[in-house]
């Protein structure tokens, strides 16, 4: 069936009540039946929880064959968490047809490839998906399709019950004996632990664990001791080099540059542009250079932004100390800059994945948002985005939280070169729709921007702001004069990865590639 | 032309391409690898097929290892490979001619 981004989705996904995505807002007003986690008394006082390995705490936890194992991806590139749990529950505990439901997955989990190509692991369940599994998930040797969500839809489906988590592994950089977890004040400090908090709230288990045992009570605390099984102290959950940058830097390349500069213009010529605006950006070269124009901006009409959300790096930490912007809401840290603020910079406050971007709760901070500056792989004449596949059709990326503040923001710019060596960024069809075009607004790009014309009223901005623009088909036409028409991708029938909509219906699928002979 | 021995040229940065060519078969033989394959494997190759055919080389083993590049990356990279398999490279490069 043919869904509202025209996107042929198989009636055999359709089960189960899943429909088709049909736009935004679809499901505004509808009632959800929370579902809880079956989890254990311990009544009796307790000194400490810490047990002597993982695979003890897999055992204490009841794991067995078949459960869904949850992790989180604040230590990103450089987690060891993962692979360490799933080697002692595959290759100690000899557990198979099991689940990982991740926040998000990187080239660090490439191990995880082997288990998936064994049969170990049946399923995933994340947000990014790259490297060799993402290789082998795109080669069909996943034994059910892999689901991707947004940031905002994977809390969404987890207090939904649609993917029941039997064990929750927590990545902390510090804990207590009793899993009181912080994000800050160990030696793989990752500051925010925002995408760990649903998870230890509905698993039925949880366990911590840690590379730095501190006393008790470690707080405030990010995950509570009141959610937790088990800690388990290992000499390293991660490779602090890989967790957080140095400093995230401006990009100094004039090309990124100039689109921020424009972004920038595109935010100040429309109304939302006040004291008190609201504001999130990626950390891509040309989205992060955006607040630096903005800041001048922000100066010139002697403006101060009220908040800011998103992944938070050293940038933002620099508005808020200098009294630009009045509060920082945080759900990950991209470098040591934010790490070391969260919680200690005054109105750097940490918050959770539901808070930040969950469709289903009563108001995410997203719904409040007024600009979001995000980056795309593809963008397409209906302004649906694709930060998923690459152009050879292979799962490389991840949605984040670009479907949630899409929708959730008055004003969604979406900036980006319009070509990338021989790939055309601006194309006819996207390969994936992650975001789809009806929360779009504007693209910027280094050959002109362009507004969706769902949007008149930011048209009539820009033109009377004097910013030029130009229709997408335009730009699409540029840089296919460049790069030359691409030929479509070759598929078979076989779906390797669904995309879940963020409200939970189904956007788009991945099928496997056919070999490409020439 | 007839290509003379073996010869390279262009790179392996991101937008490039390396072509080496050398002596053939009685045949061209083409040898293409790409980073962009799926969307434009056909538009290279027929690039490359074409370009050796207004350079007048019907006997060759053409390696290209395409990175991205534009396609009047692609001929300018073949056409140097060829001159420089026939010593031709150094001097009175027919500009505009044979090579455009």
């Amino acid at each position: 069936m043919k869904n509202a981004v025209g996107r042929d989705i198989p009636e055999e996904l359709l089960v189960n009540g899943k429909e088709v995505y049909q736009g935004k807002n679809y499901l505004d007003g509808k009632y959800i039946q929370k579902a809880g986690p079956k989890t254990r008394r311990y009544e009796k006082p307790q000194e400490s929880k810490i047990v002597d390995s993982l695979a003890q705490a897999l055992r204490d936890c009841g794991a067995k064959s078949g459960m869904t194992f949850s992790f989180h991806h604040h230590l990103r590139d450089g987690d060891y968490v993962v692979n360490m749990v799933m080697k002692a529950a595959i290759e100690e505990l000899g557990l198979e047809d099991l689940t990982i439901a991740a926040t998000s997955l990187g080239s660090a989990h490439d191990p995880i490839a082997d288990y998936i190509e064994q049969g170990k692991v049946v399923g995933i369940q994340t947000s990014g998906i790259r490297g060799r599994m993402g290789e082998v998930v795109s080669a069909g040797k996943l034994k059910t399709p892999a689901i991707i969500r947004s940031h905002g839809g994977r809390p969404r489906a987890i207090e939904a019950g649609e993917v029941h988590i039997d064990i929750a592994f927590v990545a902390a950089p510090t804990s207590d004996c009793v899993g009181n977890c912080r994000g800050i004040g160990g030696k793989s400090d990752c500051g925010s632990m925002g995408y760990a908090m649903t998870d230890a709230k509905f698993a039925d288990h949880v366990v911590v664990v840690t590379d730095c045992l501190v006393d008790f009570p470690n707080y405030p605390a990010s995950v509570e001791a009141i959610d937790v099984d088990a800690v388990v102290v290992v000499d390293s959950i991660g490779n602090p080099k890989k967790i957080a940058s140095a400093a995230a830097r401006i990009s100094q390349n004039p090309r990124d540059l100039m689109m921020a500069e424009d972004v920038a213009r595109v935010i100040a010529s429309t109304p939302y542009f006040k004291e008190g605006f609201s504001f999130q950006t990626g950390v891509g070269g040309p989205s992060l250079a955006a607040n630096l124009f903005l800041e001048k901006l922000m100066d010139e009409r002697n403006i101060k932004m009220g908040w800011a959300i998103g992944g938070i790096c050293g940038p933002m930490v620099e508005l808020l100390k200098k009294g630009k912007v009045g509060k920082v809401i945080d759900v990950q840290d991209f470098d040591l800059d934010a790490v070391h603020s969260i919680n200690q910079t005054p109105n750097h406050f940490e918050m959770s994945a539901s808070q930040y971007a969950n469709p289903a709760n009563k108001g995410a901070f997203v719904n409040k948002l007024d600009f979001v500056v995000l980056a795309a792989l593809e963008i397409d004449t209906d302004f649906n985005v694709n930060v998923l596949t690459g152009s050879d059709g292979v799962l490389r990326g991840a949605p984040g939280g670009h479907p949630d503040t899409a929708a959730g923001s008055k004003v969604c710019i979406i900036v980006t070169p319009l070509t990338r060596g021989r790939m055309a960024t601006v194309c006819e069809h996207v390969v994936t729709v992650t975001t789809p075009g009806d929360c779009v607004d504007v693209l910027v790009t280094d050959y002109g921007i362009a507004v969706n014309p769902l949007r008149p009223d930011l048209i009539e901005c820009l033109d009377k702001a004097g910013i030029k623009h130009v229709t997408i088909e335009s730009l699409k036409e540029k840089a296919y004069s460049l790069v030359g028409r691409p030929d479509d991708l070759q598929w078979e029938d076989k779906v390797v990865a669904v995309l879940e909509a963020r409200d939970g219906t189904i956007l788009d699928v991945v099928r496997k590639i056919k070999p490409y002979k020439l | 032309m007839e290509i003379k021995k073996t010869a390279m040229a262009g790179t392996l940065e991101s937008s490039d391409a390396q072509v080496t060519v050398e002596p053939g078969n009685g045949t061209v033989e083409l040898e293409l690898s790409s980073s962009v394959m799926n969307q434009y494997g056909r538009q290279i190759k027929e690039t490359v097929l074409a370009t050796l055919e207004r350079l007048e080389v019907d006997n060759a083993k053409i390696t290209v290892v395409d990175k991205g590049a534009l396609d009047c990356t692609l001929a300018a990279r073949i056409e140097c490979a060829v001159f420089r398999s026939c010593d031709k490279a150094d001097k009175d490069i027919p500009w505009g001619g044979m090579i455009r």
